[in-house]
Protein backbone atom coordinates (compact mmCIF):
# COMPACT_ATOMS: atom_id res chain seq x y z
CA UNK A 1 0.00 0.00 0.00
CA UNK A 2 1.16 3.73 -0.92
CA UNK A 3 1.56 6.08 1.61
CA UNK A 4 0.50 9.41 -0.30
CA UNK A 5 1.35 12.63 1.24
CA UNK A 6 -1.33 14.87 1.46
CA UNK A 7 -0.59 18.57 1.07
CA UNK A 8 -3.53 19.50 3.65
CA UNK A 9 -3.67 16.01 6.07
CA UNK A 10 0.00 14.71 5.79
CA UNK A 11 1.20 11.17 4.50
CA UNK A 12 -2.09 9.17 4.85
CA UNK A 13 -2.93 5.17 3.86
CA UNK A 14 -3.30 4.54 -0.16
CA UNK A 15 -7.01 3.60 1.30
CA UNK A 16 -8.07 7.07 1.36
CA UNK A 17 -7.60 8.16 -1.78
CA UNK A 18 -9.34 8.04 -5.01
CA UNK A 19 -7.12 8.14 -8.10
CA UNK A 20 -7.85 11.05 -10.92
CA UNK A 21 -5.48 10.17 -13.43
CA UNK A 22 -3.00 12.33 -15.53
CA UNK A 23 -2.94 15.88 -14.29
CA UNK A 24 -3.25 18.96 -16.44
CA UNK A 25 -6.36 17.57 -18.24
CA UNK A 26 -8.19 20.96 -19.38
CA UNK A 27 -11.66 21.02 -20.68
CA UNK A 28 -11.54 22.57 -24.05
CA UNK A 29 -11.90 26.39 -24.10
CA UNK A 30 -14.06 26.22 -26.78
CA UNK A 31 -16.47 22.81 -26.87
CA UNK A 32 -18.29 23.53 -30.11
CA UNK A 33 -14.88 24.85 -32.18
CA UNK A 34 -13.36 21.23 -31.27
CA UNK A 35 -12.98 18.92 -34.03
CA UNK A 36 -13.64 14.85 -33.60
CA UNK A 37 -10.14 14.05 -33.31
CA UNK A 38 -9.54 16.31 -30.68
CA UNK A 39 -12.26 15.77 -28.70
CA UNK A 40 -11.43 12.40 -28.48
CA UNK A 41 -8.35 13.09 -27.63
CA UNK A 42 -9.97 15.16 -24.73
CA UNK A 43 -12.18 12.43 -23.71
CA UNK A 44 -10.25 9.11 -24.13
CA UNK A 45 -6.51 9.52 -24.93
CA UNK A 46 -4.23 9.99 -21.28
CA UNK A 47 -0.63 9.58 -21.30
CA UNK A 48 0.63 6.42 -20.32
CA UNK A 49 4.22 7.39 -18.73
CA UNK A 50 6.58 4.55 -17.62
CA UNK A 51 8.69 6.63 -15.35
CA UNK A 52 7.55 9.66 -13.33
CA UNK A 53 3.66 10.62 -14.00
CA UNK A 54 2.18 13.72 -13.12
CA UNK A 55 -0.96 12.69 -11.59
CA UNK A 56 -4.26 13.52 -9.49
CA UNK A 57 -5.30 11.76 -6.53
CA UNK A 58 -8.43 12.97 -4.45
CA UNK A 59 -8.45 12.56 -0.06
CA UNK A 60 -11.62 11.34 -0.68
CA UNK A 61 -11.85 10.09 3.34
CA UNK A 62 -9.63 12.48 4.62
CA UNK A 63 -10.23 16.47 3.44
CA UNK A 64 -11.88 15.97 0.13
CA UNK A 65 -9.75 17.64 -1.65
CA UNK A 66 -7.78 17.38 -5.33
CA UNK A 67 -3.84 17.47 -5.39
CA UNK A 68 -0.92 17.09 -7.93
CA UNK A 69 1.85 14.66 -7.08
CA UNK A 70 4.42 13.39 -9.24
CA UNK A 71 4.66 9.58 -8.77
CA UNK A 72 7.27 7.20 -10.60
CA UNK A 73 5.19 4.49 -12.38
CA UNK A 74 7.82 1.59 -12.33
CA UNK A 75 8.63 2.30 -8.29
CA UNK A 76 5.60 3.75 -6.71
CA UNK A 77 7.94 6.68 -5.52
CA UNK A 78 6.23 9.90 -4.98
CA UNK A 79 8.26 13.11 -5.49
CA UNK A 80 7.49 16.76 -4.05
CA UNK A 81 7.31 19.16 -6.88
CA UNK A 82 10.64 19.74 -8.36
CA UNK A 83 12.66 17.47 -6.07
CA UNK A 84 14.22 14.24 -6.92
CA UNK A 85 14.38 12.85 -3.39
CA UNK A 86 11.04 10.28 -2.62
CA UNK A 87 9.04 11.95 -0.04
CA UNK A 88 6.93 8.45 -0.02
CA UNK A 89 6.54 5.35 -1.63
CA UNK B 1 33.20 -40.57 -1.98
CA UNK B 2 29.88 -38.65 -1.31
CA UNK B 3 27.90 -38.01 -4.11
CA UNK B 4 27.18 -34.52 -4.66
CA UNK B 5 23.50 -33.88 -4.05
CA UNK B 6 21.23 -33.15 -7.00
CA UNK B 7 24.32 -35.04 -9.34
CA UNK B 8 21.70 -37.85 -10.48
CA UNK B 9 19.47 -35.40 -11.87
CA UNK B 10 17.88 -36.16 -15.09
CA UNK B 11 19.20 -34.58 -18.02
CA UNK B 12 17.12 -31.53 -19.07
CA UNK B 13 14.51 -32.39 -21.16
CA UNK B 14 14.51 -31.67 -25.27
CA UNK B 15 13.85 -27.22 -25.43
CA UNK B 16 10.63 -27.11 -27.26
CA UNK B 17 12.19 -24.58 -29.06
CA UNK B 18 15.24 -23.19 -30.10
CA UNK B 19 16.94 -19.73 -29.30
CA UNK B 20 18.09 -18.60 -32.60
CA UNK B 21 20.08 -15.02 -33.01
CA UNK B 22 18.25 -12.64 -34.80
CA UNK B 23 18.77 -12.31 -38.26
CA UNK B 24 18.77 -9.20 -40.18
CA UNK B 25 15.76 -9.03 -42.18
CA UNK B 26 12.18 -10.76 -41.67
CA UNK B 27 8.70 -10.61 -43.46
CA UNK B 28 7.19 -9.94 -40.58
CA UNK B 29 8.37 -8.57 -37.10
CA UNK B 30 6.06 -9.44 -34.30
CA UNK B 31 6.76 -7.46 -31.05
CA UNK B 32 5.90 -9.83 -28.09
CA UNK B 33 6.69 -13.04 -26.88
CA UNK B 34 3.21 -13.38 -24.80
CA UNK B 35 0.24 -15.62 -25.98
CA UNK B 36 -1.21 -13.50 -28.42
CA UNK B 37 2.07 -12.72 -30.47
CA UNK B 38 2.92 -16.55 -30.30
CA UNK B 39 -0.74 -17.18 -31.58
CA UNK B 40 -0.58 -14.52 -34.19
CA UNK B 41 2.77 -15.94 -35.43
CA UNK B 42 1.16 -19.35 -35.54
CA UNK B 43 -2.23 -18.66 -37.64
CA UNK B 44 0.09 -16.48 -39.54
CA UNK B 45 2.23 -19.57 -40.36
CA UNK B 46 -0.77 -21.85 -40.91
CA UNK B 47 -3.06 -20.08 -42.45
CA UNK B 48 -1.13 -17.23 -44.69
CA UNK B 49 1.92 -19.29 -45.08
CA UNK B 50 3.95 -16.89 -43.52
CA UNK B 51 7.14 -18.12 -42.16
CA UNK B 52 10.09 -16.17 -42.82
CA UNK B 53 8.85 -14.48 -39.51
CA UNK B 54 10.26 -13.32 -35.87
CA UNK B 55 8.72 -13.20 -32.67
CA UNK B 56 10.68 -10.81 -30.48
CA UNK B 57 10.58 -10.77 -26.96
CA UNK B 58 12.12 -8.72 -24.28
CA UNK B 59 11.80 -10.81 -21.47
CA UNK B 60 11.96 -14.83 -21.50
CA UNK B 61 8.71 -16.70 -23.49
CA UNK B 62 5.29 -15.84 -22.24
CA UNK B 63 6.75 -14.68 -18.95
CA UNK B 64 4.52 -11.11 -18.93
CA UNK B 65 0.52 -11.52 -18.36
CA UNK B 66 0.38 -15.05 -20.00
CA UNK B 67 2.11 -16.61 -16.92
CA UNK B 68 0.52 -14.49 -14.37
CA UNK B 69 -3.44 -14.58 -15.35
CA UNK B 70 -6.49 -16.84 -13.75
CA UNK B 71 -6.31 -19.21 -17.29
CA UNK B 72 -10.43 -18.82 -17.21
CA UNK B 73 -11.95 -19.12 -20.61
CA UNK B 74 -15.33 -17.95 -21.42
CA UNK B 75 -17.49 -16.46 -24.36
CA UNK B 76 -20.57 -14.82 -22.70
CA UNK B 77 -20.13 -11.22 -23.56
CA UNK B 78 -23.37 -9.42 -24.14
CA UNK B 79 -22.45 -7.50 -27.04
CA UNK B 80 -22.38 -8.93 -30.40
CA UNK B 81 -18.96 -7.71 -31.59
CA UNK B 82 -17.83 -9.22 -28.01
CA UNK B 83 -19.61 -12.01 -28.32
CA UNK B 84 -18.69 -12.82 -32.26
CA UNK B 85 -14.40 -12.35 -31.07
CA UNK B 86 -14.99 -14.53 -27.70
CA UNK B 87 -16.80 -17.45 -29.12
CA UNK B 88 -14.58 -17.52 -32.33
CA UNK B 89 -11.69 -18.03 -29.75
CA UNK B 90 -13.62 -20.71 -27.85
CA UNK B 91 -14.62 -22.55 -30.74
CA UNK B 92 -10.35 -22.14 -31.63
CA UNK B 93 -9.85 -23.48 -28.09
CA UNK B 94 -12.04 -26.33 -28.38
CA UNK B 95 -9.70 -27.55 -30.89
CA UNK B 96 -6.56 -26.63 -30.05
CA UNK B 97 -4.91 -29.67 -28.10
CA UNK B 98 -5.04 -31.64 -30.90
CA UNK B 99 -4.13 -28.77 -33.37
CA UNK B 100 -1.10 -28.27 -31.32
CA UNK B 101 -0.72 -31.98 -31.16
CA UNK B 102 0.08 -30.85 -27.10
CA UNK B 103 -1.43 -30.98 -23.68
CA UNK B 104 -3.12 -28.05 -22.52
CA UNK B 105 -5.13 -28.78 -19.93
CA UNK B 106 -8.45 -27.40 -21.43
CA UNK B 107 -11.25 -28.26 -19.05
CA UNK B 108 -14.28 -27.14 -20.21
CA UNK B 109 -15.82 -26.95 -16.16
CA UNK B 110 -18.29 -24.41 -16.70
CA UNK B 111 -18.57 -20.74 -15.62
CA UNK B 112 -20.87 -19.60 -13.11
CA UNK B 113 -21.68 -15.17 -13.25
CA UNK B 114 -23.40 -14.60 -9.60
CA UNK B 115 -26.00 -12.11 -9.71
CA UNK B 116 -26.80 -10.50 -5.99
CA UNK B 117 -29.36 -7.87 -6.61
CA UNK B 118 -32.34 -7.30 -8.56
CA UNK B 119 -30.80 -5.31 -11.48
CA UNK B 120 -28.10 -7.74 -11.64
CA UNK B 121 -30.90 -10.85 -12.40
CA UNK B 122 -31.91 -8.66 -14.96
CA UNK B 123 -28.92 -8.02 -16.86
CA UNK B 124 -27.25 -11.46 -16.37
CA UNK B 125 -30.84 -12.66 -17.60
CA UNK B 126 -30.49 -10.27 -20.74
CA UNK B 127 -27.23 -11.54 -21.10
CA UNK B 128 -28.71 -15.36 -21.10
CA UNK B 129 -31.10 -13.81 -24.03
CA UNK B 130 -28.05 -12.22 -26.03
CA UNK B 131 -25.64 -14.92 -25.86
CA UNK B 132 -28.51 -17.66 -27.15
CA UNK B 133 -29.14 -14.91 -29.83
CA UNK B 134 -25.45 -15.36 -30.70
CA UNK B 135 -25.27 -19.37 -30.68
CA UNK B 136 -23.55 -19.06 -27.41
CA UNK B 137 -24.40 -21.27 -24.46
CA UNK B 138 -26.13 -19.66 -21.50
CA UNK B 139 -28.50 -20.74 -19.15
CA UNK B 140 -30.04 -18.56 -15.94
CA UNK B 141 -30.19 -20.52 -12.55
CA UNK B 142 -31.54 -19.53 -9.75
CA UNK B 143 -29.99 -19.80 -6.48
CA UNK B 144 -30.70 -24.02 -5.77
CA UNK B 145 -29.65 -24.27 -8.86
CA UNK B 146 -26.38 -22.77 -8.87
CA UNK B 147 -25.71 -24.94 -5.23
CA UNK B 148 -26.57 -27.59 -7.21
CA UNK B 149 -23.75 -27.45 -9.70
CA UNK B 150 -21.31 -25.64 -6.63
CA UNK B 151 -22.02 -27.42 -3.16
CA UNK B 152 -19.49 -25.29 -2.04
CA UNK B 153 -20.56 -21.77 -2.52
CA UNK B 154 -23.01 -20.23 0.26
CA UNK B 155 -26.01 -19.64 -1.23
CA UNK B 156 -28.31 -19.03 2.21
CA UNK B 157 -30.15 -15.98 2.31
CA UNK B 158 -27.83 -14.43 5.40
CA UNK B 159 -25.31 -13.06 3.08
CA UNK B 160 -24.31 -9.66 3.00
CA UNK B 161 -24.85 -9.81 -0.75
CA UNK B 162 -27.21 -13.11 -1.18
CA UNK B 163 -26.52 -15.34 -4.47
CA UNK B 164 -29.94 -14.64 -6.29
CA UNK B 165 -28.96 -16.85 -9.24
CA UNK B 166 -26.43 -16.68 -11.71
CA UNK B 167 -25.51 -17.24 -15.53
CA UNK B 168 -23.86 -20.41 -16.87
CA UNK B 169 -21.74 -21.29 -19.77
CA UNK B 170 -21.10 -25.11 -19.42
CA UNK B 171 -18.26 -24.75 -22.25
CA UNK B 172 -16.33 -22.29 -20.50
CA UNK B 173 -13.69 -23.52 -18.58
CA UNK B 174 -9.81 -23.03 -17.76
CA UNK B 175 -6.62 -23.90 -19.42
CA UNK B 176 -3.01 -24.41 -18.01
CA UNK B 177 -1.75 -20.80 -20.13
CA UNK B 178 2.21 -22.09 -19.81
CA UNK B 179 1.07 -25.27 -21.82
CA UNK B 180 -0.72 -23.26 -24.31
CA UNK B 181 2.17 -20.66 -24.92
CA UNK B 182 4.94 -23.75 -24.99
CA UNK B 183 2.37 -25.64 -27.44
CA UNK B 184 2.62 -22.29 -30.00
CA UNK B 185 6.09 -21.94 -29.49
CA UNK B 186 7.24 -25.54 -29.96
CA UNK B 187 4.92 -25.60 -33.37
CA UNK B 188 6.27 -22.33 -34.48
CA UNK B 189 9.85 -23.28 -34.08
CA UNK B 190 8.88 -26.58 -36.18
CA UNK B 191 7.64 -24.47 -39.17
CA UNK B 192 10.86 -22.34 -38.88
CA UNK B 193 9.69 -19.15 -37.16
CA UNK B 194 12.47 -17.37 -34.88
CA UNK B 195 11.82 -16.76 -31.19
CA UNK B 196 14.14 -14.89 -29.81
CA UNK B 197 13.64 -13.97 -26.42
CA UNK B 198 15.87 -11.03 -24.32
CA UNK B 199 15.09 -9.16 -27.45
CA UNK B 200 13.41 -5.52 -26.45
CA UNK B 201 12.46 -3.46 -29.43
CA UNK B 202 13.73 -0.10 -28.41
CA UNK B 203 12.36 1.85 -31.56
CA UNK B 204 11.37 1.92 -35.31
CA UNK B 205 12.60 2.78 -38.81
CA UNK B 206 10.65 4.35 -41.07
CA UNK B 207 10.58 6.22 -44.15
CA UNK B 208 7.66 8.67 -43.86
CA UNK B 209 4.63 7.15 -42.47
CA UNK B 210 6.06 3.64 -44.02
CA UNK B 211 7.58 1.17 -40.90
CA UNK B 212 10.85 -0.70 -42.08
CA UNK B 213 12.21 -2.54 -39.57
CA UNK B 214 12.57 -2.31 -35.67
CA UNK B 215 15.84 -1.13 -33.59
CA UNK B 216 16.45 -4.09 -30.91
CA UNK B 217 18.58 -4.40 -27.83
CA UNK B 218 20.03 -6.87 -30.49
CA UNK B 219 20.14 -4.83 -32.93
CA UNK B 220 18.44 -3.26 -36.02
CA UNK B 221 15.61 -5.22 -37.43
CA UNK B 222 14.45 -4.75 -41.16
CA UNK B 223 10.91 -5.91 -41.76
CA UNK B 224 8.01 -6.13 -44.09
CA UNK B 225 5.35 -5.66 -40.97
CA UNK B 226 5.55 -4.86 -37.66
CA UNK B 227 2.97 -6.21 -35.91
CA UNK B 228 2.38 -5.10 -32.10
CA UNK B 229 1.54 -7.63 -29.22
CA UNK B 230 2.71 -6.03 -26.33
CA UNK B 231 -0.08 -5.66 -23.98
CA UNK B 232 1.05 -3.41 -20.66
CA UNK B 233 4.04 -2.03 -22.80
CA UNK B 234 2.78 -0.75 -25.89
CA UNK B 235 2.54 2.70 -25.04
CA UNK B 236 6.41 2.78 -24.70
CA UNK B 237 6.72 1.27 -27.89
CA UNK B 238 4.09 3.30 -29.65
CA UNK B 239 5.75 6.71 -27.75
CA UNK B 240 8.46 5.71 -29.78
CA UNK B 241 6.41 6.90 -32.98
CA UNK B 242 3.87 9.43 -31.88
CA UNK B 243 1.11 7.02 -31.62
CA UNK B 244 -0.99 7.98 -28.85
CA UNK B 245 -3.28 5.07 -27.54
CA UNK B 246 -5.86 5.09 -25.41
CA UNK B 247 -5.06 2.96 -23.01
CA UNK B 248 -3.56 2.84 -18.93
CA UNK B 249 -1.37 0.20 -17.61
CA UNK B 250 -2.12 -0.68 -14.45
CA UNK B 251 -1.11 -3.80 -11.93
CA UNK B 252 -4.02 -6.12 -11.80
CA UNK B 253 -3.14 -8.58 -8.88
CA UNK B 254 -3.92 -12.32 -8.82
CA UNK B 255 -3.28 -14.91 -6.16
CA UNK B 256 -3.06 -19.01 -5.28
CA UNK B 257 -3.17 -20.89 -2.22
CA UNK B 258 -1.43 -23.85 -1.46
CA UNK B 259 -2.32 -27.34 -2.82
CA UNK B 260 -5.84 -28.50 -1.66
CA UNK B 261 -8.01 -31.55 -2.61
CA UNK B 262 -10.11 -30.67 -5.56
CA UNK B 263 -12.98 -29.03 -4.06
CA UNK B 264 -14.37 -26.72 -6.71
CA UNK B 265 -15.99 -27.89 -9.24
CA UNK B 266 -16.40 -25.11 -11.83
CA UNK B 267 -15.22 -21.47 -12.23
CA UNK B 268 -17.08 -19.00 -9.87
CA UNK B 269 -17.15 -15.26 -10.87
CA UNK B 270 -18.49 -12.20 -9.12
CA UNK B 271 -18.64 -8.55 -10.11
CA UNK B 272 -20.79 -7.27 -7.17
CA UNK B 273 -18.71 -8.74 -4.55
CA UNK B 274 -15.76 -8.84 -6.98
CA UNK B 275 -13.71 -12.04 -6.99
CA UNK B 276 -13.59 -15.06 -9.40
CA UNK B 277 -12.45 -18.41 -8.38
CA UNK B 278 -11.35 -21.43 -10.05
CA UNK B 279 -9.13 -24.65 -8.79
CA UNK B 280 -6.44 -25.01 -11.07
CA UNK B 281 -5.88 -29.10 -11.74
CA UNK B 282 -2.55 -29.13 -9.47
CA UNK B 283 -5.07 -28.34 -6.94
CA UNK B 284 -4.22 -24.52 -6.25
CA UNK B 285 -7.51 -22.24 -6.09
CA UNK B 286 -6.62 -19.34 -8.39
CA UNK B 287 -7.73 -15.66 -7.08
CA UNK B 288 -8.25 -12.77 -9.02
CA UNK B 289 -10.05 -9.54 -8.80
CA UNK B 290 -10.11 -5.73 -10.49
CA UNK B 291 -7.16 -3.61 -11.27
CA UNK B 292 -5.11 -1.42 -8.95
CA UNK B 293 -6.42 1.90 -9.53
CA UNK B 294 -3.28 3.52 -10.50
CA UNK B 295 -1.49 3.61 -13.22
CA UNK B 296 2.11 1.83 -12.93
CA UNK B 297 4.42 -0.88 -15.19
CA UNK B 298 5.62 -2.17 -11.80
CA UNK B 299 4.27 -5.56 -12.28
CA UNK B 300 2.83 -5.25 -8.65
CA UNK B 301 -0.12 -4.08 -6.05
CA UNK B 302 -1.53 -3.33 -3.01
CA UNK B 303 -2.08 -5.16 -0.55
CA UNK B 304 -5.61 -3.72 0.41
CA UNK B 305 -6.78 -4.75 -3.08
CA UNK B 306 -5.87 -8.57 -2.31
CA UNK B 307 -7.82 -8.14 1.33
CA UNK B 308 -10.36 -7.22 -0.35
CA UNK B 309 -10.98 -9.49 -2.82
CA UNK B 310 -10.47 -12.50 0.20
CA UNK B 311 -13.04 -11.05 2.28
CA UNK B 312 -15.48 -11.43 -0.91
CA UNK B 313 -14.17 -14.99 -1.79
CA UNK B 314 -14.61 -15.72 2.17
CA UNK B 315 -17.97 -15.15 2.14
CA UNK B 316 -18.53 -16.71 -0.78
CA UNK B 317 -16.96 -20.00 0.06
CA UNK B 318 -16.80 -20.17 3.74
CA UNK B 319 -14.58 -23.30 4.13
CA UNK B 320 -12.25 -20.75 1.93
CA UNK B 321 -11.23 -19.10 5.44
CA UNK B 322 -9.22 -22.20 6.34
CA UNK B 323 -6.96 -21.91 3.19
CA UNK B 324 -3.71 -20.25 3.07
CA UNK B 325 -2.14 -17.65 0.36
CA UNK B 326 0.64 -19.31 -1.34
CA UNK B 327 1.93 -16.35 -3.81
CA UNK B 328 0.58 -13.12 -5.13
CA UNK B 329 1.43 -11.37 -8.51
CA UNK B 330 0.81 -8.97 -10.59
CA UNK B 331 0.95 -8.34 -14.10
CA UNK B 332 0.60 -4.90 -16.43
CA UNK B 333 -2.54 -4.65 -18.02
CA UNK B 334 -3.76 -2.25 -20.39
CA UNK B 335 -7.17 -0.77 -20.22
CA UNK B 336 -9.41 0.99 -22.82
CA UNK B 337 -11.76 3.72 -21.91
CA UNK B 338 -14.34 0.81 -23.08
CA UNK B 339 -13.37 -2.06 -21.49
CA UNK B 340 -12.89 -3.25 -24.98
CA UNK B 341 -9.37 -4.49 -27.18
CA UNK B 342 -7.71 -2.65 -29.86
CA UNK B 343 -6.88 -4.49 -32.80
CA UNK B 344 -6.21 -3.27 -36.37
CA UNK B 345 -4.81 -1.05 -38.66
CA UNK B 346 -2.69 1.84 -37.71
CA UNK B 347 -1.88 5.41 -39.28
CA UNK B 348 1.21 3.97 -39.86
CA UNK B 349 1.91 1.85 -43.49
CA UNK B 350 2.79 -1.91 -42.18
CA UNK B 351 2.58 -1.16 -38.68
CA UNK B 352 -0.79 -3.32 -36.98
CA UNK B 353 -1.19 -2.97 -33.22
CA UNK B 354 -3.05 -5.32 -31.09
CA UNK B 355 -3.56 -4.03 -27.44
CA UNK B 356 -5.71 -2.83 -24.73
CA UNK B 357 -7.15 -6.59 -23.97
CA UNK B 358 -6.72 -5.06 -20.32
CA UNK B 359 -8.16 -7.90 -17.95
CA UNK B 360 -9.66 -10.31 -20.67
CA UNK B 361 -6.89 -11.40 -22.96
CA UNK B 362 -6.21 -14.83 -22.05
CA UNK B 363 -9.29 -16.24 -22.48
CA UNK B 364 -8.60 -14.91 -26.20
CA UNK B 365 -5.79 -15.85 -27.35
CA UNK B 366 -6.51 -18.17 -30.47
CA UNK B 367 -9.07 -16.07 -31.50
CA UNK B 368 -6.72 -12.77 -31.27
CA UNK B 369 -3.91 -14.86 -33.28
CA UNK B 370 -6.55 -15.84 -36.00
CA UNK B 371 -8.13 -12.33 -36.45
CA UNK B 372 -4.84 -10.50 -35.96
CA UNK B 373 -3.24 -12.66 -38.33
CA UNK B 374 -5.59 -11.85 -40.92
CA UNK B 375 -4.93 -8.28 -40.16
CA UNK B 376 -1.25 -8.44 -40.84
CA UNK B 377 -1.69 -10.67 -44.01
CA UNK B 378 -4.50 -8.96 -46.02
CA UNK B 379 -3.52 -5.55 -44.49
CA UNK B 380 -7.42 -4.99 -43.77
CA UNK B 381 -9.73 -6.09 -40.25
CA UNK B 382 -11.04 -9.54 -40.36
CA UNK B 383 -14.66 -9.00 -39.73
CA UNK B 384 -14.82 -10.34 -36.38
CA UNK B 385 -11.74 -7.79 -35.15
CA UNK B 386 -12.85 -4.54 -37.71
CA UNK B 387 -15.11 -2.74 -35.02
CA UNK B 388 -12.32 -3.05 -32.57
CA UNK B 389 -10.47 -0.27 -34.35
CA UNK B 390 -8.61 2.43 -32.99
CA UNK B 391 -10.90 4.71 -34.55
CA UNK B 392 -13.86 3.78 -32.49
CA UNK B 393 -12.86 6.11 -30.37
CA UNK B 394 -12.77 9.28 -32.81
CA UNK B 395 -16.26 8.20 -34.47
CA UNK B 396 -18.30 7.26 -31.23
CA UNK B 397 -18.80 3.67 -31.70
CA UNK B 398 -17.67 1.89 -28.73
CA UNK B 399 -17.93 -1.29 -27.60
CA UNK B 400 -18.67 -1.02 -24.42
CA UNK B 401 -18.47 -3.83 -22.72
CA UNK B 402 -17.44 -2.18 -19.22
CA UNK B 403 -21.09 -2.12 -18.06
CA UNK B 404 -21.95 -5.22 -19.96
CA UNK B 405 -19.46 -7.43 -18.85
CA UNK B 406 -19.14 -5.64 -15.23
CA UNK B 407 -15.86 -5.51 -13.92
CA UNK B 408 -14.66 -8.91 -13.90
CA UNK B 409 -13.43 -9.82 -17.49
Amino acid sequence: MMLIPCPWCGPRNETEFHYGGQADVSYPADPQAVSDVDWARFLFFRANTKGIFTERWNHQAGCRRWFTVRRDTTTNEIFHDDSHEAVTR
Amino acid sequence: MPRTPGADLPDHPDWLWNSPEPKSSYDVVIVGGGGHGLATAYYLAVNHGITNMAVLESGWLAGGNMARNTTIIRSNYLWDESAGLYEHAMKLWEGLEDELDYPLLFSQRGVLNLAHSLQEVRDSKRRVGANRLNGIDAEWLDADQVAEICPILNTSEDLRYPVLGATWQPRAGIAKHDHVAWGFARALDRMGVDLVQNCQVTGFDRIGDRITGVRTTRGDIAAGKVALAAAGSTSVLADELGLALPIQSHPLQALVSELLEPVHPTVVMSNAVHVYVSQAHKGELVLGAGIDSYNSYGQRGSFHTIERELTAAVELFPMFARAHVLRTWAGVVDVTPDASAIMGLTPFENLYVNCGWGTGGFKATPGVGWCYAHTIAHDEPHQLNAPFNLDRFTTGALVDEHGAAGVAH
